[in-house]
């Protein structure tokens, strides 16, 4: 009888140390209140200052942007990265994997502080032209697109490539027409992962960012050393936003996955 | 020239030469050299024989080694629990306590800042509990998912095989089910042990000023001290190294790589 409890009450206890915080906060973003605790009168307040505050809006935009466009170029450099090793003699292969995985281990403060003295103190390169971050965030999601994309390669029947090719296909085209669609699924997982590695950076943005520029994280984390109430009470707003998009996501997510897993069964 | 497959591999390896290969080089460069840019080994004596970074180094290990303990004791018996219910929507449930992990984690430690300030009216009294605390809130996921990756898809019959051979619950869970997923810990610990050593904005947001390896990096950053900031980032990435060489090949591969893809 214990036992079941446990078995019960333990993950639940977990649960709300998780989702306690996120909660309150999501509660606290409806309501006039300047600091959690007390409050007098539910407000949408904060999602009105959140979006029409000029620095706010540009904070957001600038980090979405900077996500998908690093995760673009790493998506197409680490997947041309992976068909490259895939095909190449063993040592080539292996010398690529080992490197790869060298950003994938390292902590990013150490990948941050070496990149940007590499670029900004030894090439010199202004962190005011955006090169340093961007460069920073593909050297960040770059790696992992790679081994999202190894996998599908494996998996893949490496006569179809041969067959098209036999059958008159420049290997271009056999490429694109054959490989490409085969690992597919791990380009979009691969960017998808990229996404939300580049959204999550504090490090590296903080080492190769233009002093003018912030992403959520390093605005966040400046803020919560500033005393400015207006814009606090404002990203827990933000806060609860993400929340509930993550939210959607994942349940479309898994909705997709149940109805493909569905379909499969019936097939 | 002729197109081959191995080609398309180049823009790639030119990628990881110049921005993973060529910083580490520099890195090293500075570490071994002074402002004339003179070879010398004082960024490493004074490393070593200063009591202050050497502090440093020894309070990363215990609120390091304090988070990966907690995560572990909270998330075996939760991917434990989870892994062996016999309940149909498993997956869904472990997607509950995945989910934080792609809420943005300033903003969380934000959410738990503000928890622990209401609890603790002041922040300054705990300052090492409320980095561990933190940390956990923070990495917690990533220990949850690789356990429960390893735990699901071990064999059952293993484990009954153990008890119809006489061995009690206990002893069936200690020799068979938990050398089995050590795999799966082995990930999760990576994934949060050095992390944890780095994280110093953890730190910053609730209060602690102590320094961890990662706070030396920034402050170096802050004074554009390269050669000093560039030693501490050795010295990291040796750690890193020895460790990834324990758990070199011992690690889930599986279960790692298939938490991150969702």
């Amino acid at each position: 009888m214990t036992r079941k409890i446990v078995r019960i009450a333990f993950p639940i206890l977990v649960l709300l140390f998780l989702y306690v915080p996120i909660l309150v906060l999501a509660f606290y973003s409806i309501t006039d209140a300047t600091q959690i605790g007390s409050f007098r009168n539910f407000s949408f307040q904060n999602y009105v200052t959140l979006f029409n505050t000029e620095e706010l809006r540009n904070m957001i935009i600038g980090t979405i942007l900077l996500a998908l466009g690093a995760a673009l170029i790493a998506t197409i450099l680490g997947t041309l990265g992976a068909i490259g090793a895939f095909y190449s003699g063993k040592r080539a292969g292996s010398a690529i994997a080992t490197v790869n995985n060298i950003p994938v281990i390292n902590a990013d403060v150490v990948t941050g502080f070496s990149l940007c003295v590499l670029l900004v103190v030894v090439f010199g390169i202004a962190k005011d032209t955006y090169i340093p971050l961007v460069i920073g965030h593909v050297t960040l999601c770059a790696p992992f697109v790679y081994l999202s994309v190894i996998p599908k390669l494996r998996q893949m029947d490496s006569s179809l490539y041969e067959a098209a090719l036999d059958l008159g296909a420049k290997p271009s085209k056999a490429l694109l027409k054959v490989v490409i669609p085969q690992i597919f699924s791990g380009m979009i997982s691969g960017f998808a992962l990229a996404v939300t590695l580049s959204l999550d950076d504090y490090f590296i943005a903080t080492y190769t960012k233009p002093a003018t520029f912030d992403t959520i994280s390093t605005y966040v984390v400046n803020a919560t050393k500033g005393s400015q109430t207006q814009i606090k009470t404002a990203l827990w707003a933000l806060s609860t936003l993400i929340f509930l998009l993550v939210i959607v996501f994942v349940v479309v997510m898994n909705i997709r996955s149940w109805r493909a897993t569905k379909k499969g069964e019936k097939a | 020239m002729r197109f081959s497959r191995k080609t398309l591999g180049i823009p790639y390896a030119v990628f990881l030469l110049l921005f993973v290969v060529a910083p580490l080089l520099v890195l090293f460069y500075y570490a071994f050299t002074n402002g004339q840019g003179v070879f010398t080994l004082k960024n490493l004596t004074d490393f070593f024989t200063d009591p202050n970074t050497l502090g440093t180094l020894a309070y990363s290990f215990a609120v390091s080694l304090a988070t990966t303990v907690l995560c572990l004791l909270i998330a075996y018996p939760v991917a434990y629990i989870l892994a062996t219910s016999k309940l149909k929507a498993k997956s869904v449930i472990i997607m509950i306590f995945i989910l934080p992990m792609w809420i943005n984690f300033s903003l969380r430690v934000t959410a738990l800042k503000e928890i622990l300030t209401i609890i603790e009216g002041n922040l300054a009294f705990y300052p090492f509990l409320n980095s561990v605390l933190g940390m956990t809130y923070d990495f917690l996921p990533f220990m949850i998912l690789p356990i429960y990756n390893s735990i699901v898809k071990l064999d059952i019959s293993l484990n009954e095989a153990a008890r119809d051979l006489g061995a009690n619950g206990r002893m069936a869970f200690l020799r068979v089910t938990l050398p089995l997923s050590l795999p799966g810990i082995i990930s999760g610990v990576s994934m949060v042990f050095l992390p944890a050593m780095t994280n110093y904005v953890v730190l910053d947001m609730l209060y602690n000023s102590t320094y961890i390896m990662g706070s030396l990096i920034g402050s170096y950053f802050n004074a554009y001290n390269w050669h000093g900031g560039s030693m501490i980032a050795l010295v990291l990435l040796g750690i890193i190294c020895v460790f990834s060489l324990i758990t070199n090949g011992k690690e889930d591969e599986e279960a790692k790589t298939g938490g991150a893809l969702l």
